[in-house]
């Protein structure tokens, strides 16, 4: 079945020039290896298509049940050249908790998801 | 050997809560007080203040900060580290010493200053001598933007103001210094780490990293359970009781509002982070990925397990420099049809500044109500929205351009689509942009300088 993200983990997002990064926390550890499998640096990539403008990297923080992503050229040049009311990506975190990813219905009922 | 030392984080930004830092003092114990005033463009701003007075150029709220609470420091044996400096921290010390003479502690406290993080007079010689200062996301070398910069300083780490707290220091004032240096500086000071016990250094760089951004570990900004977080109003910064093996607690002042909690710590852990393996300070690496938290207690999380790695050899370079200018407008476009209102009107707009010939290096356009923070991920906007914020930015090299831009947006409320309001401000202002280029340098040619004077 179909789960939103914002079941699955809760983030936070800042900037480092025109690079946002998004840190994705798995709400319970059970939640994390669904993480790894599907919220891969192309899902990212895909889910912020006209928004990011580089390549997506993926880093795994399996001890904080977390993944980091770095989303290049996503800022509007970043810092004091951006014009976006969002400029440091500080909402780049909730937006990537809009993506839905697939959980197999067996897995989302074990773990009460359904 | 004190076997636990208290560091507390005043400041997460220069424009923080003012009265935080005095609550850390006040609302129970703490060894240390760390103030962390530099943005990235901060010191560019300072060096603009510098040029019209060269008394100024430093974090100017530091000064009526330190005047409120240095008798408690020196009565309750507190010492604080801040980069208060800008770029002019003799000014920022000088001053300081008035404060402490004005109020009868004259000889009763010393103050370490941490200079020759400023390499702005030295550009020339550096570029002559092959040292490019590439700028570290575009790869262009320096001299592409010679001309046209502000300021240049490099990021010191702890070990400067390590000098200080050996030499006596009560007060340690910087320019350019790492945020989490100002948490580690005092634990390597207490605990006399080594300079190659990469752990521990890791350790008090992450335990810095935890603090440096004041209550966003403890409440502030926590997107979990964010309704649930007690007592914003009177939210609780951050403390790390560190211990000499280099693990430590993140906690806060009893009776404070906001929460120390595990995902609260996360969530700081993962911000503006890059590779997490790798978290490159002038003290050591950093790696993330060792980190362990558990619960200790009530607004109590234990943090374990931390490993670091040696430094490298060179030094993080922030340099400013004037990058064109830019102007926002904005309007607002009431019910019924909000949001079509506001994009008819941003294309009156845009034809209107073409038929002026008017050239800009990009014009931005964002509907506040629709799309504005998560852009198409937000979906189709329902067509009976409220009202929508027409935003509409430009950028330009030519600042006659953008001053012409900001005269276009309130003839809008008379000469464009109907249920206008919102521009009681008057014209948007136009900004000089000062842009920011992060560059590296062999740690060679940084030469840290320490005084420490009497007040």
């Amino acid at each position: 079945m179909q789960i939103q993200l914002t079941k699955l983990a809760h983030a936070r997002s800042g900037d480092k020039g025109d690079t946002a990064n998004v840190g994705l926390i798995a709400l319970r550890d059970e939640f994390y290896p669904i993480l790894v499998r599907e919220v891969t640096a192309e899902r990212v990539k895909q889910h912020f298509k006209g928004i990011c403008k580089g390549n997506v990297e993926r880093f795994e923080l399996a001890n904080l049940g977390a993944l980091n992503f770095l989303l290049h050229e996503s800022l509007g040049g970043g810092g004091t050249l951006s014009l976006m009311t969002d400029a440091q990506g500080k909402t780049f975190s909730t937006a990537l908790l809009r993506m839905e990813i697939e959980v197999p219905d067996d897995e989302a009922n074990r773990l009460e998801l359904a | 050997m004190k076997q636990k030392i208290r560091v507390a984080a005043g400041q997460g930004f220069w424009g923080d809560l003012l009265d935080a830092p005095v609550r850390q003092v006040e609302g129970g114990p703490i060894d240390y007080l760390m103030l962390d005033y530099l943005a990235e463009v901060t010191m560019s701003i300072m060096q603009k203040q510098r040029s019209r007075d060269p008394n100024a150029g430093y974090a100017k709220d530091f000064i009526p900060l330190m005047k409120q609470i240095l008798p408690a420091c020196v009565e309750r044996d507190i010492r604080v580290t801040a980069n208060a400096g800008g770029v002019n921290v003799e000014g920022c010390a000088n001053a300081v010493r008035e404060v402490a003479r004005e109020l009868g502690l004259a000889g009763k406290l010393r103050i370490g200053i941490v200079t020759g993080d400023d390499i702005m007079s030295r550009l020339d010689e550096l570029l002559g001598r092959g040292i490019e200062l590439r700028n570290m996301d575009t790869e262009e070398p320096l001299s592409t933007v010679r001309d046209r910069i502000q300021s240049a300083n490099a990021y010191l780490g702890a070990w400067p103001m390590v000098e200080a707290l050996n030499g006596g220091a009560r007060i340690v004032i910087t320019g350019r210094a790492t945020d989490t240096g100002l948490t580690l500086a005092p634990l390597i000071h207490e605990f006399g780490w080594a300079a190659d016990d990469w752990n521990r250094l890791a350790a008090g760089t992450i335990a810095g990293h935890i603090i440096e951004c004041g209550a966003q570990c403890s409440g502030g900004n926590c997107q979990y359970e964010w309704s649930s977080v007690p007592n914003l109003a009177a939210v609780g910064f951050p403390i790390v009781e560190a211990a000499p093996d280099g693990t430590f607690v993140i906690t806060k002042h009893e009776r404070t509002g906001g929460w120390v909690i595990i995902p609260s710590v996360k969530e700081q852990l993962v911000y503006e982070m890059g590779d997490p393996h790798s978290y490159l300070t002038p003290d050591c690496v950093a790696d993330f990925t060792t980190v362990q938290l558990e619960y200790e207690g009530r607004d109590r999380v234990r943090v374990y397990g931390i490993e670091g790695r040696p430094a490298t050899d060179s030094l993080k370079v922030s340099i400013s420099y004037s990058a064109g200018y830019k102007a926002v407008g904005t309007l607002v476009y009431s019910w019924p049809d909000a949001y079509a209102k506001a994009q008819a009107a941003d294309k009156i707009l845009r034809a209107r500044l073409d038929r002026l010939g008017l050239k800009f290096d990009i014009i931005h356009t964002e509907f506040v109500g629709a799309n504005a923070t998560h852009g198409h991920l937000a979906g189709e906007p329902r067509s009976d929205l409220p009202e929508v914020q027409l935003r509409v930015g430009v950028r330009g090299e030519d600042r006659g351009a953008v001053e012409r831009f900001t005269k276009e947006i309130a003839p809008l409320v008379l000469t464009g689509p109907p249920g206008v309001t919102g521009f009681a401000g008057g014209r948007p202002k136009v900004e000089e942009i000062v842009a920011y280029w992060p560059a590296l340098i062999p740690k060679e040619e940084i030469k840290p300088q320490v005084q420490v004077i009497d007040a």
